[in-house]
């Protein structure tokens, strides 16, 4: 363990010749201000961060700081476990010179963030020709996140085309899927090219959903903004919505009450458990195990009532506050008490759902093997969460950086080295049984107290991060003021950014029936992809 | 083996009666807001405290020194808000049955005078003259009633997501659950519109997905019906018009019944469904599901 003094010492002596080192309103964030002229030191400076300083990079955002300051700035953001510490380097772009050095070489799970911060803002980083965020029929000089652009103005078509990597041969042939899909799930283009039956390679065309959430969020008060973070994914509604308050109240520099935070803590578990056991129903169901896709939904649709006895929303909406919970969901007996039996029933129920998967040798045959992610694919692109731990990727923000009641809760950081279906079902499998503990744990604790603090006016012109380990993996929400107060900027990472190019690697000489199974085992939100 | 027939034979009935008996919500559910108007004074504290703009207080065009409440289940995500801003008049009832074919039918406005004291008074709501019945809504009529007749207890659905947050279909895809079960009354989920009789289409229509929705209304053999489901699917919800969304399905293709809910409750979409099929009128409801 580094102390956080320990650590600034080291970058001050490793990088003071480029840098400024600043501390923020949040204890556990350093603000490293790259100096004019020293742009090309990016790229080594990332690698210095990555390679020596233990650092793992976890997003990029993009700030349009021309009315405040002449320019633009690029936020690296970096996340140093040992120390539970965020760097943040901010590199200055001069708006005459829209251009970065690309830190892709060094980083490849930077590429997507850099290609979309060239499709929103203009800078140049990753000279890459494919577009990302923008679909092909959006003007080439159309970059929307600029603060010149006025949100409410229509977008105009213009001729293009879905570019991609073309896989020529003899026998090869494409599938082109979506947008609109055959089942009851989000919007998104995928082209496969195959041949015969094992697939060659997929590309994606996603930003379907893309809703401009972070773009028509700027001037909003963080209260309501609020209610956009429950709608970024549907199925994280709580995680997102309890990032972007964990970031309002950091920058404002207060803290939640006691209750709050276990009432916080205790939801983000059940909405882990409930995607869990619903990713698992659906993994059956697309392997054809119709007994064990019925159990686990019915299970699921206890947790979802239950949710709705706890909190009065399905999906655990309305209940996230700036400042602590608006809802108790242990007020009242008859509360308590659905909590209490649910949690028993479906323990037991889920215990018979693993027996039932776990001995039924069509179903481990399906799964076995099949979409493998290696772990040495999973850190070369940064993957999180459930997928990366599948992959040996032994990163978790509940026990790296510890927020809402994890600190004083015994996390168990399950992780496997196999990368299959099978090893992000024995995942999800781990941390079901971890999540009914903890919610066991939590109950009741604290019982009684305030759930909302005295909430002072959110001070204007600060930063802060807000980040929440969701069901998916980690959930970062980066937020600027304005100077009174309102968003200025606010992005939004969801893990699906992040994991979505671990499924084109995973599906490769797979057989295209295979897919759909392999699709559900990262279960990735596209709405939380592309906002 | 022995285990999955053993899940089989005694896994017993799951699903649940509606609609013969409708259970009612759990407390603190919270469905359509209702206003005590004779209490309220038009201050406007609610329609600051709404995220969607589903309640507005503004100066009423018709008349001086008049003011309109308008709210707009339509736009509402049932976040409580309003009834927290002002606990005094207004109430999220646990009503959550509140799909309706005609999107007026959603928006109540409340009119406001000023009185001799200087406070706002209620004066009455304003009485929204019915839609004309222009030749869409009259084809719309004939065609729900031709598909009655040609349909009879089978409908076959296609889901679309233009745009939506994943919400409404995390709800949708609980109508296929041992639960709600939604093929005891015919209906299917069909993966192609072109084996289609219904399109129930989610989110507010982002620019990306215009284009899809409107190629998929268009391979969907007619006689067809649209559904709009949820808030951003009525009225584009908290995301509303901007550069990314179109604000609404009715922008982009007609619609013959909206379902509001952020996201309505699965109970809440199969009542949105049956109002679609007209069912609740025409059929006794015995004749929706057989006595247990």
């Amino acid at each position: 363990m580094t102390t956080k003094q320990e650590y600034m010492a080291l970058l001050e002596k490793s990088l003071g010749d480029r840098l400024t080192i600043r501390e923020a309103p949040a204890p556990n964030e350093l603000y490293l201000s790259l100096h004019e002229g020293a742009l090309a030191l990016v790229p080594e400076t990332c690698s210095l961060l990555t390679r020596s300083l233990k650092a793992h990079f976890t997003t990029l955002a993009a700030n349009d700081e021309r009315m405040l300051n002449g320019r633009f700035s690029l936020y690296y953001i970096f996340s140093v476990p040992p120390a539970d510490l965020f760097l943040i380097l901010q590199v200055p772009v001069d708006p005459r010179h829209m251009e970065v050095p690309s830190i892709s070489h060094i980083i490849e799970g930077a590429n997507w963030f850099e290609r979309e911060v060239k499709d929103c803002f203009g800078i140049i980083a990753f000279p890459n020709i494919y577009k990302l965020a923008s679909h092909p029929d959006w003007p080439e000089d159309m970059h929307v996140m600029l603060k010149d652009v006025d949100p409410g103005q229509s977008v105009p078509r213009v001729k293009g085309r879905f570019d991609f990597k073309e896989v020529e041969g003899e026998g090869v042939f494409e599938i082109p899927v979506g947008p609109v899909h055959a089942g009851i799930i989000e919007p998104g283009h995928f082209r496969f090219s195959v041949a015969g039956e094992p697939i060659i390679s997929l590309a994606l065309q996603l930003f379907y959903t893309h809703k401009g959430t972070e773009k028509i969020a700027e001037g909003r008060s963080p209260r309501h903004a609020v209610f956009l973070a429950e709608s970024i994914s549907g199925d994280s509604s709580f995680g997102h919505a309890i990032a972007f308050c964990h970031a309002i109240e950091r920058l404002s520099g207060f803290d939640p009450p006691p209750r709050a935070i276990v009432i916080r803590t205790m939801l983000l578990e059940l909405e882990r458990l409930c995607n869990h056991i619903s990713d698992i129903g659906a993994i059956l169901m697309d392997v054809g195990f119709s007994v064990g896709a019925a159990t686990a939904f019915e299970l699921k649709e206890q947790f979802l009532a239950l949710n709705e006895i706890l909190t009065g929303s399905r999906l655990l909406r309305g209940v996230a506050a700036i400042g602590g919970v608006r809802r108790d969901p242990e007020n009242g007996p008859s509360r308590h008490e659905a909590l209490r039996k649910t949690l028993e029933h479906g323990k037991r129920s889920f215990e018979d759902l693993v027996s039932l998967i776990m001995t039924s040798s069509s179903v481990m045959d399906r799964l076995e093997t099949t979409g493998v992610l290696s772990p040495l694919d999973a850190y070369r692109l940064g993957i999180t969460g459930i997928a990366g731990r599948a992959s040996g990727i032994d990163r978790d923000y509940r026990r790296d950086h510890p927020h809402c009641a994890y600190p004083e809760s015994h996390v168990h950081v399950a992780t496997r080295t196999e990368g299959d279906v099978l090893a992000r079902v024995r995942i999800r499998i781990d941390e079901i049984r971890d999540a009914f503990a903890l919610v066991e744990d939590l109950q009741g604790r604290h019982a009684g107290q305030p759930i909302l603090a005295q909430v002072t006016p959110v001070p204007p012109g600060r930063s802060a991060l807000g980040y929440v380990e969701g069901w998916r993996g980690e959930i970062i929400h980066w937020v600027m003021t304005d100077k009174t107060g309102n968003i200025f900027r606010w992005k939004i990472t969801d893990p699906s950014f992040h994991n979505w190019r671990a499924l084109t690697l995973a599906v490769r000489n797979n057989i295209v029936p295979d897919f759909p199974v392999i699709n559900k085992s990262f279960n990735l939100s596209y709405s939380g992809n592309d906002r | 083996m022995l285990k999955i027939v053993k899940r089989v034979l005694w896994g017993g009935v799951a699903t649940n009666a509606f609609p013969t008996t409708i259970a009612e919500p759990p407390d603190g559910f919270r469905g359509k807001p209702v206003i005590d108007f004779a209490r309220c004074t038009a201050c406007g504290d609610c329609a600051l405290a709404c995220p969607t703009s589903a309640l507005t207080v503004g100066p009423d065009p018709g008349e001086m020194e008049g003011k309109v409440l308008t709210l707009d289940y339509g736009a509402c995500v049932f976040c409580g808000e309003c009834e927290a801003a002002c606990p005094d008049t207004i109430r999220l009832t646990k009503e959550f049955r509140l799909a309706a074919a005609d999107r007026n039918a959603l928006c109540s406005q409340a009119l406001y005078r000023v009185g001799p004291d200087g406070a706002y008074r209620y004066t009455g709501l304003r009485v929204t003259t019915p839609a004309p019945v222009d030749g869409i809504q009259a084809s719309g009529l004939a065609l729900k009633q031709k598909i009655r007749k040609v349909l009879g207890r089978s409908l076959h659905i296609r889901e679309v997501d233009a745009g939506s947050c994943n919400g409404c279909e995390v709800e949708i895809t609980a109508l296929n659950n041992p639960i709600y079960d939604i093929e005891r009354f015919g209906i299917h989920f069909v993966a192609s519109p072109r084996h289609a009789d219904m399109l129930l289409v989610t989110g507010p229509v982002t620019r990306n997905m215009e284009i899809a929705l409107r190629q998929t209304y268009e391979a969907t053999p007619e006689p067809k019906m649209v559904v709009a489901v949820g808030a951003c699917g009525i009225s584009g919800g908290i995301f509303g018009s901007s550069y990314a969304s179109l604000g609404g399905v009715a922008n982009v293709i007609p619609v013959d019944v909206y379902i509001p809910g952020c996201p309505p409750r699965p109970e809440a979409l199969l009542h949105g469904i049956f109002v679609a099929l007209d069912r609740y009128g025409t059929k006794r409801q015995a004749d929706l599901i057989p006595p247990r």
